[in-house]
């Protein structure tokens, strides 16, 4: 555990860049420092490894003040990855991921060996060994910087933005890996970003600091997004925090409706007869294939059987895997406001409508916010087991 | 009379080749000079700029010192050098180690402070010594970059060690002082040309290095 005292930066020009700061950095789980440019967010990351030297405070990893530990020593403890991963161009990238290992004293073909085990944990290629960093994309290049990081094995990993730099679909995709790894390793992972999705999507907690360095909030995402501290934090989270906050609810508890899917070798009769205890204003059905896979939407008066004339469905969900959000995403994009639920094999489980999932919204709140109050304190402990994080 | 018949009739002829005044006993003079004043004033320059270069200070001082050493006239500090301390080879190393130091100096200085800053930043966050990402960071990246300015500074030398021959120590210099004194072109024609064929040698011979010593990950961004 990491544990931020009182901590204050000051510059002597009479800046201050953090301000009488406090924070406790739990282990086996990702700890997110956010904010706009000015909020200390990195200076605080850099004074845990000792790239900046605090004014005032401590800071205690597993209880003993960073101060007291030598300098290097203390920094080959923990991974450290940047922006732009800050590779040597002089290395080849396995003698890049085994720096911090050779700095250790191990041989060489020791160091070489974990940064070929290092190297498949981050998903690049055997092949890539042997190149230099030039010839790398800037995502792969990212992947290497944090292999660097891992390569010691250390509890702890310091990163600052190290996302940053790469596009919106490459930066998904790093940010998927990362909570992968993560959930194979379990480190203490401090991570500093100005990017509040990055933030949410794969933060257990999130610290948001204000200009000047002084803590707004603490808090788990889902926590931050339904009760934000003050105004500056709803700012700060953006206009829609209500729809995001929908990627925390799980569609496990979803009622499906099953009366309206049929497969496509099925009977017009039995159709006609189960749709006909419904509404008259002729509410579409989902016809699916012998397999139960779903194919489209029909009015059932005027289904012929043939396949052609088929209403795309679009995109269908995943129970369980997929979040409120997604489902409710899938129903406002479908031509009849129902979203098709599948199973993990793509079969139908049922389809929801919008107004079966705002009840399912609103059920999951109510569950939450009970839920919530009932673990109380617990919640912070750092005994807990790090939350389990839904990657879409 | 063009310039290629003096070159043809200079190393055409036999006497040229042989004995203490002939071309390859002044050609190895040269070098000697050469090699010496360069690993004198790289002893000096290096050391001084890569300190200089990674701490990031005193650049002041050695713009300083730079402009001051390149204004000294190289011809009149031997003069000078040859007067005060007689003959000896120290009045030719004096003025070739002044002229060289600020190009090796300079260029080294400018080369490690102006490494991409983002490597530097991560070797210290894994927690590499002052001395570690000296050696294993800042100067493989600017390698390239240093050997230019010792190249240039080699350059220099050779070919101002010419003037050795005026304090009477020989080197190719020999050929173009006397042929100048007795008028004959044809000498010194021949010198000139040992002379330039020297620096192209020594192109050749930094090329070479930089081929070696670069990094193949540094060298396709570099121009050794």
């Amino acid at each position: 555990m990491i544990a931020i005292e009182e901590v204050s930066k000051r510059y002597a020009d009479g800046t201050v860049a953090v301000d009488r700061l406090s924070l406790e950095i739990p282990n086996h789980s990702i700890t997110v420092l956010v904010g706009p440019s000015g909020c200390g967010k990195t200076t605080t990351l850099r004074m845990i490894n000792r790239m900046i030297e605090p004014s005032s405070g401590t800071i205690r990893v597993n209880g003993e003040d960073v101060q007291r530990q030598p300098v290097n020593a203390l920094r080959r403890s923990m991974g450290y990855v940047i922006q732009n991963a800050g590779l040597f161009q002089h290395r080849t990238i396995i003698d890049n991921i085994a720096t911090v290992p050779r700095l250790l004293g191990w041989s060489k073909q020791r160091a070489r060996a974990r940064a070929a085990e290092l190297m498949e944990r981050v998903g690049l290629d055997k092949d890539m060994a042997r190149r230099y960093p030039y010839q790398l994309s800037g995502g792969q290049q990212q992947r290497v910087g944090v292999a660097r990081a891992l390569a010691a094995d250390p509890p702890i990993l310091l990163m600052d933005e190290p996302f940053s730099a790469v596009d919106p679909v490459v930066r998904r995709g790093l940010q998927e890996e990362l909570l992968r790894i993560q959930g194979e390793l379990g480190k203490a992972i401090v991570f500093v970003t100005h990017d509040m999705d990055e933030a949410i999507t794969i933060g257990d907690r999130i610290a948001v600091l204000r200009k000047g360095g002084r803590l707004a909030q603490f808090a788990a995402p889902d926590e931050l997004l339904s009760s934000p501290a003050d105004e500056f934090v709803e700012e700060f989270l953006g206009g829609d925090r209500g729809i995001r906050g929908l990627s925390f609810l799980s569609t496990g508890d979803l009622e499906l409706d099953r009366s309206r899917v049929f497969p496509i070798d099925a009977d017009r009769q039995r159709i006609a007869q189960a749709t006909s205890a419904q509404p008259a204003d002729a509410q579409p059905v989902l016809v699916t294939d012998i397999d139960g896979k779903p194919i489209g939407w029909t009015d059932p008066a005027a289904w012929n059987g043939d396949a052609g004339t088929l209403t795309p469905y679009g995109q269908s969900f995943e129970i369980g895997r997929d979040s409120l959000r997604i489902a409710l995403d899938r129903a406002v994009l479908s031509t009849t406001g129902h979203a098709v639920a599948v199973d993990g094999s793509g079969r139908v489980l049922g389809i929801a409508g919008q107004e079966t999932i705002s009840a399912a919204i609103r059920a999951a709140r109510r569950q939450h916010a009970a839920g919530s109050a009932a673990s109380g304190q617990g919640k912070d402990s750092p005994q807990d087991p790090p939350p389990v994080k839904a990657t879409r | 009379m063009n310039v290629l018949n003096f070159i043809e009739a200079f190393f055409s002829d036999s006497a040229q080749w042989k004995g203490y005044d002939g071309i390859p006993q002044r050609v190895w003079e040269h070098i000697q000079y050469s090699a010496a004043a360069l690993a004198i004033a790289a002893a000096i320059g290096l050391p001084i700029g890569l300190i200089t270069g990674h701490t990031g200070r005193g650049g002041n001082a050695m713009a300083f010192v730079a402009a001051s050493a390149r204004a000294l006239p190289t011809f009149g500090l031997l003069v000078l050098m040859f007067v005060w301390l007689g003959l000896s080879v120290l009045p030719v190393m004096i003025p070739l180690v002044v002229l060289a130091i600020p190009p090796i100096l300079i260029t080294t200085y400018e080369a490690v402070r102006t490494v991409d800053p983002s490597p530097v930043d991560a070797a210290r966050g894994m927690g590499m010594s002052q001395s570690q990402i000296l050696f294993q960071v800042e100067v493989p990246a600017a390698l390239p970059l240093i050997f230019s300015g010792l190249r240039s500074a080699a350059i220099q030398i050779v070919s101002t060690a010419t003037i050795a021959a005026y304090v009477s120590l020989g080197g190719v210099g020999r050929y173009i002082v006397d042929g100048l004194y007795q008028r004959d072109y044809e000498k010194v024609v021949g010198g000139a040309t040992l002379t330039a064929a020297l620096a192209l040698l020594v192109l050749v011979l930094f090329w070479a290095a930089g081929r070696t010593a670069v990094s193949p990950g540094v060298r396709r961004r570099g121009t050794a």
